[in-house]
């Protein structure tokens, strides 16, 4: 017990600097895949065959295999079988790598609940802007666009949740999230080894980052309960 | 005066033919209605003037103007279809305000949206405001402008629609079964702001299912059936001395 106390200070530090990694990515994938979603939904709505199917073939890849597989076929494909390293090497390499898989593949699952909100938009409210002259780009932003955000606040929502600790499978590449740094404790890191508790203690920053994110949706689903 | 020319107006949908032939004029300042059972074409005749569906034949000229004709693609350009629409007004059945509006919001919107692209809204936004209020003030919601729709009855809610509709100043003010959706008792208050409109000479294309109010309201009726005008005339000629068969039995059914 007395080293625990001992080490925690170094622990918790070390566990601030990986969860610090976690937040960036949390932050970049939803700044990313908010509006790239946004741009496959359309696609997958447009009413040219080709761009819809090719649209919905990429959803079902990319929704159909493992977001690891994904991960380390970013990281390495372009390294290993192309000879073109194009993330560079470092944190800031896996980073952006991550970084790119996580956006990918959560576009495609946001683009589909996005698609669900915009049809469930009834079609008299687009009717009703055309008949009043408005065009159709003003009809979607000015008339049905909140309307799907308010739909689509709780299904998206779980996808949030769900991607803060998503974020942990980006130690498949090795970026040094915050399983990546409790786990180092487990080999030897900052001068303790074999020490598990660290990361058990992890699952204390997801649970109370979750609490967080949970009670701010929820507000934001109260906010736009001023219409039905 | 000749407001409006229909001509011809043919529209098919999968198989089945929904309108087959539909000619029409309408004066100005006069009030037509539409009568005629579920499925005769009524909504469909009223959304091809609003260019919600493209007709496969005819053509449609308002004030002179040949806004579509089916026989010549430059009147189909899709841009320049927006500002014919302008030329009408609809009012839905299903009131289809947007609910995350106020009902002054909800009427504002497309003319501070349209006056926005021409950079005029700072020189005309406080008149249309005052437009907005007046309009309330006239159907009789004056005290429920700042309510969102779903804090409105039904028959509120069409009045604020009719509202929305009016301040375009559409040539033709359209109304789908405006009073479907409604219990009789919300039915009434609608009405008389239809009414109202027809004493101020707002030209109107009705499309109801209320017999007696068609009657004392409109300067014209229409009866179709099946996709083609059956019988139309003076109103008070076709409610009570119907000449064709298919009208006589359609408004029995009403008069009982």
């Amino acid at each position: 017990m007395e080293t625990v106390i001992q080490q925690l200070p170094v622990v918790i530090g070390a566990l601030n600097e990986g969860f610090i990694q976690t937040l960036k990515l949390f932050a970049v994938t939803l700044l990313g895949a908010f509006p790239l979603g946004l741009v496959i939904a359309f696609g997958s709505l447009s009413k040219i065959k080709a761009i819809s199917l090719t649209t919905q073939f990429i959803i079902w890849i990319i929704r159909g295999t493992p977001l690891m597989i994904q991960l380390l076929i970013v990281y390495y494909f372009p390294g290993l079988v192309l000879h073109n390293p194009i993330w560079g090497g470092g944190e800031h390499g896996r980073f952006l790598a991550a970084s790119f898989a996580f956006i990918i593949n959560y576009a495609c699952y946001f683009s589909e609940i996005y698609r669900g909100g915009i049809q469930s938009v009834p079609i008299g409210q687009t009717e009703a802007g055309l008949v009043l002259g408005m065009t159709k780009g003003q009809i979607f932003f000015h008339v049905t666009l909140l309307q799907m955000i308010k739909r689509i606040v709780p299904p998206i929502s779980n996808e949030i949740i769900t991607l803060v600790k998503d974020t942990a499978l980006a130690r498949i590449i090795a970026l040094q999230e915050i399983i990546w740094a409790g786990q180092a404790f487990m080999k030897g890191s900052h001068g303790i080894s074999g020490a598990i508790w660290p990361l058990f203690f992890t699952a204390f920053y997801y649970l109370v980052f979750n609490g967080i994110v949970t009670v701010l949706l929820a507000k934001f689903e109260r906010k736009l309960d001023y219409f039905r | 005066m000749k407001i409006l020319e229909v001509k011809n107006l043919r529209k098919t949908f999968a198989r089945t033919e929904v309108l087959k032939g539909i000619d029409f004029t309408l004066e100005k300042g006069t009030a037509l209605s539409i009568i005629g059972s579920s499925g005769s074409g009524k909504t469909t005749l009223l959304r091809c003037l609003n260019f919600l569906e493209t007709p496969d034949e005819g053509a449609i000229t308002v004030n002179g103007e040949t806004l579509l004709d089916c026989s010549d693609p430059s009147t189909l350009n899709e841009k320049q279809i927006r500002q014919k629409r302008l030329h009408f007004g609809l009012v839905f059945q299903s009131f289809n305000l947007f609910p995350q509006y106020t009902a002054i919001q909800n009427i504002v919107l497309a003319p501070r949206l349209l006056a926005k692209e021409n950079h005029t809204w700072d020189k005309i936004k406080n008149d249309v405001y005052e437009e907005a209020v007046e309009i309330f003030r006239n159907i009789g919601l004056y005290d429920r402008m700042e309510n969102y729709p779903h804090q409105l009855s039904g028959g509120q809610q069409q009045r604020v629609a009719i509202a929305r509709a009016l301040i375009m100043h559409p040539d033709i003010l359209c109304f789908d079964e405006p009073t479907s959706a409604l219990d009789p008792e919300l039915t009434g208050e609608v009405l008389k702001v239809i009414r109202k409109l027809s004493e101020q000479k707002t030209t109107m294309i009705i499309v109801t299912h209320e017999m007696e109010f068609a009657r004392d309201v409109s300067d014209h009726v229409i009866f179709m059936d099946n996709g083609v005008i059956c019988e139309q005339g003076d109103p008070h000629e076709v409610f009570s001395n119907p000449k064709e068969e298919r009208t006589k039995q359609f408004l029995g059914k009403y008069i009982g």
